[in-house]
């Protein structure tokens, strides 16, 4: 039992911090705020060099073979500089779904690719009728004699616009009608008849909808073999929950970090307002918080590869505690910071608005209790 | 980086369940899942101290020399969480983690030849004498004096929400030894006889329907000045270090897992009408679940920080926190899930030798009685308000 980082470990937390704080600045981000990408080819290209796309990737595929340890050390550093490059979408859905569900050759045709930074996955599987339950797909694939036909429209795809690749759920009709299996399909961005619509993402980023209208796939479209892809889905899903709670993490500890900074120079009434209780026991309660958060996302991290009920149940418990805390800390750094915490001027609300994303992505704490909860049950006997 | 366990630390564990499995009586276990206090009766508590005496494990955090089984803090974790698992006796901390550490640390050779060994096999039973009618938060304010005469100090003064001071035969206490330009100066650490003459103890009744603490009486009590531990007027140094323990050696959250696990077995039964069935309870009972969860990897984080030497600092005050507000949590859910039978007020005491059939199931006796008692936990050890003015000042400096 150890819970220390390891050598490799420390290093790739050095070397994360000291990019982001070194090239990854406020200019930086409201450049990328206003940028139609979102994010910087440029900074992709040195997140290649750096070997952090390779990271989560096995070594057999030119990756790095690190765990979900090691991409949450990554992550709380992108929260820190409030990274908007498609990490989540492309190396740890994407690639996380490749690994889990393809084939050899599409494992090599792909993961090499997403390593060396020259080829970018999205997985689009939300729709609008299904809210947060990963089960429920409406959009069909339709068996034809030379492959697949999809029809549906999918939401909040993650930076899909950026995408080469669109990793698209759909439950399988086969020669026998509706099969009750979820399929995945690999779709090239470029593919007429896909309409991808995008729009700027709360909190920085991009996202898209998802227009499908007969879209006509060959047979080796399908990522992997003809079972039910919904464990790989959610396990992939709860992978990227802790990552992007490793992230919420960094965000909320540069908020702390903001917050005190700013009571302990503002002055009213003759004295600082961090020389008041009531703004100290708030600031105490954001760290105890921000520590919690830690906790529970490291957690979660250390269970990703456990069997799919603790992993699940540490997965959302994580993103419930983490999205709650996350709420507090967000909205008492704008109150702490008074008039000014609701302009654009500070990067205040910024990290506050990336926060509130990462509350409702994949649902909100209301959604991950009850989730919680349930999987708790199937384990107890009653 | 890996939760998992070692072969050692694998077999560490065996060797902690056998004991267990060997030791803990029915009727221990019984006593300790009837008993709503903080602390087991001294029957209780103390036949399981000498059962941990005997094996050499009467003093885990202590060192080698003068006692303790030189664990690491893995085997501490794995001795903790294995004995919450099985229920064991709430051995009285005063002995063995709060003044034990402190004659360890500032003691004269005398103190320690004398009080470890009787701490050990549970031979003394101790109580704490910090708080006054007029110093709680603010103890350094505190006004028991203790006037040199001789070889002896003269107490006069009294103490309050003394623990088991009605079972103890021995109290470590801070008395006043002169007024320095500080409040914090002339307080001076000493250990005392319960059965000095001048000693009267006041029960308190609180209002879970237990006796656990005390208010404590000195007129003109004679202690010799040899009892005093360390140097005079040093006091409030030795009985911060104390307070550090007992704010938690760290490990708190398997007890609150058997709790709450407890409060799931019961929401499950029919004996609530299964009140899991009701969303709302379901929900909550994971919510604190998932608190208990961070508590844990948190105490584990600051395990292996220690592992490497590093000092924990400011976190036991969130430790202390949140162990503190998570038993309330799991103490208000238990009243909600037992429903009606939370009405039910069971007067007598102890729970596990009444002489009449309860009005509810034995397995709810303790649920109202934790909730009432639960509300001290965020007051004793230093108030939640006092732990976010620590936490303010050591981890933000402000």
């Amino acid at each position: 039992m150890d819970l220390n980082l390891s050598d490799e470990q420390r290093l790739l937390r050095e070397s994360a911090e000291r990019f982001i704080t070194e090239s990854y600045d406020a200019d930086h981000r409201r450049r990328m705020a206003n940028d139609p990408l979102g994010f910087s080819p440029a900074v992709w290209k040195q997140f290649a060099e750096l070997g952090w796309l390779a990271l989560p990737i096995p070594e057999a595929y030119d990756g790095l073979g690190g765990g979900a340890v090691d991409v949450g050390i990554l992550m709380e550093a992108f929260g820190r500089g409030l990274v908007s490059e498609p990490y989540v979408a492309t190396v740890v859905l994407g690639a996380g779904l490749v690994e889990k569900r393809g084939g050899e050759q599409q494992k090599q045709g792909i993961l090499p690719r997403i390593a060396d930074g020259t080829l970018k996955l999205a997985l689009a599987h939300s729709e609008r009728g299904a809210r947060f339950d990963l089960s429920n797909v409406a959009t069909v694939a339709n068996k034809t004699v030379q492959g697949w036909r999809l029809s549906g429209t999918k939401i909040a795809v993650l930076d899909g616009h950026a995408a080469d690749q669109i990793i698209v759920s759909a439950h399988i009709h086969d020669h026998q009608g509706p099969s009750g299996r979820i399929g995945l399909f690999l779709v090239p961005a470029q593919t007429p008849s896909l309409v991808i619509s995008d729009f700027a993402r709360l909190g920085g980023g991009r996202a898209c909808n998802i227009e499908i209208s007969d879209v006509h796939l060959p047979e080796d479209s399908r990522l992997g073999g003809s079972d039910d892809a919904l464990p790989a889905i959610e396990w992939a899903v709860d992978r990227a929950m802790a990552a992007l709670g490793a992230e919420a993490v960094g965000i909320m500890q540069t908020l702390l970090d903001m917050t005190l900074e700013y009571t302990k120079i503002r002055k009213q009434f003759g004295r600082p307002l961090s020389a008041n209780q009531v703004i100290k026991h708030r600031l105490a309660d954001m760290a105890i918080q921000c520590d919690e958060s830690r906790s529970m996302a490291l957690r979660a991290a250390l269970r990703a590869d456990a069997e799919p009920v603790e992993r699940a149940r540490a997965a959302s418990g994580a993103k419930a505690k983490i999205g709650k805390c996350a709420r507090f800390v967000g909205e008492q750094s704008i109150q702490l910071h008074g008039g000014m915490g609701v302009t654009e001027e500070l990067e205040v609300g910024a990290y506050f608005k990336r926060l509130i994303a990462f509350d409702t992505l994949f649902g909100g704490s209301a959604h991950h209790y009850r989730r919680h909860a349930e999987l708790g049950r199937t384990t107890v006997p009653a | 980086m890996d939760l998992s366990f070692n072969a050692e630390e694998r077999a560490f564990q065996a060797e902690v369940n056998d004991f267990i499995a060997r030791n803990l009586t029915d009727e221990m276990k019984r006593a300790t899942a009837l008993t709503p206090s903080v602390f087991s009766d001294p029957d209780i508590g103390m036949a399981w101290q000498r059962a941990l005496h005997r094996r050499g494990w009467g003093a885990p955090g202590w060192p080698v020399e003068h006692g303790g089984p030189d664990w690491t803090p893995a085997q501490r974790w794995i001795f903790e969480t294995e004995c919450a698992r099985a229920g064991v006796p709430n051995v009285n901390v005063m002995g063995v983690k709060m003044v034990g550490p402190v004659i360890i640390g500032f003691g004269s050779p005398e103190q320690k030849n004398f009080y470890l060994p009787r701490i050990l096999s549970g031979e003394d039973y101790w109580c704490q004498g910090y708080s006054e009618p007029g110093s709680g938060s603010d103890l350094s304010s505190l006004k028991t004096r203790a006037v040199r005469d001789g070889d002896d100090y003269i107490i006069n003064g009294t103490k309050i929400w003394t623990t088991h001071a009605h079972h103890a035969n021995r109290m470590f206490a801070l008395v006043r030894t002169s007024d320095g330009p500080r409040q914090q100066d002339g307080i001076s650490f000493i250990l005392i006889d319960m059965k000095t003459p001048g000693i009267t103890t006041r029960p308190i009744l609180t209002i879970g329907g237990d006796h656990e603490v005390n208010q404590v009486f000195f007129d003109d009590v004679r202690v010799p000045a040899a009892n005093r531990v360390g140097d005079e007027g040093k006091g409030w140094t030795y009985g911060k270090y104390l307070l550090e323990f007992e704010r938690g050696s760290g490990i708190a959250s398997a007890k609150l897992r058997e709790g709450l696990r407890a409060i799931a077995e019961l929401a499950e039964s029919d004996l609530t009408g299964r009140a899991i069935d009701d969303a709302d309870i379901s929900t909550r009972i994971s919510e604190v679940e998932v608190d208990i969860d961070a508590l844990e990897m948190t105490e584990l984080r600051v395990l292996s920080a220690l592992q490497t030497g590093q000092n924990p600092g400011a976190v036991s005050s969130i430790l202390k926190l949140r162990n503190s507000e998570i038993r309330q949590a799991v103490t208000r859910l238990g009243a909600d899930v037992i429903g009606h039978d939370a009405l039910a007020v069971e007067p007598m005491r102890p729970l596990y030798k009444l002489n009449h059939e309860p009005a509810i199931p034995e397995d709810m006796l303790t649920v109202m009685p934790e909730y009432l008692n639960g509300r001290a936990y965020t007051i004793f050890g230093g108030t939640s308000e006092i732990q976010r003015d620590i936490i303010a000042k050591m981890m933000l400096g402000i």
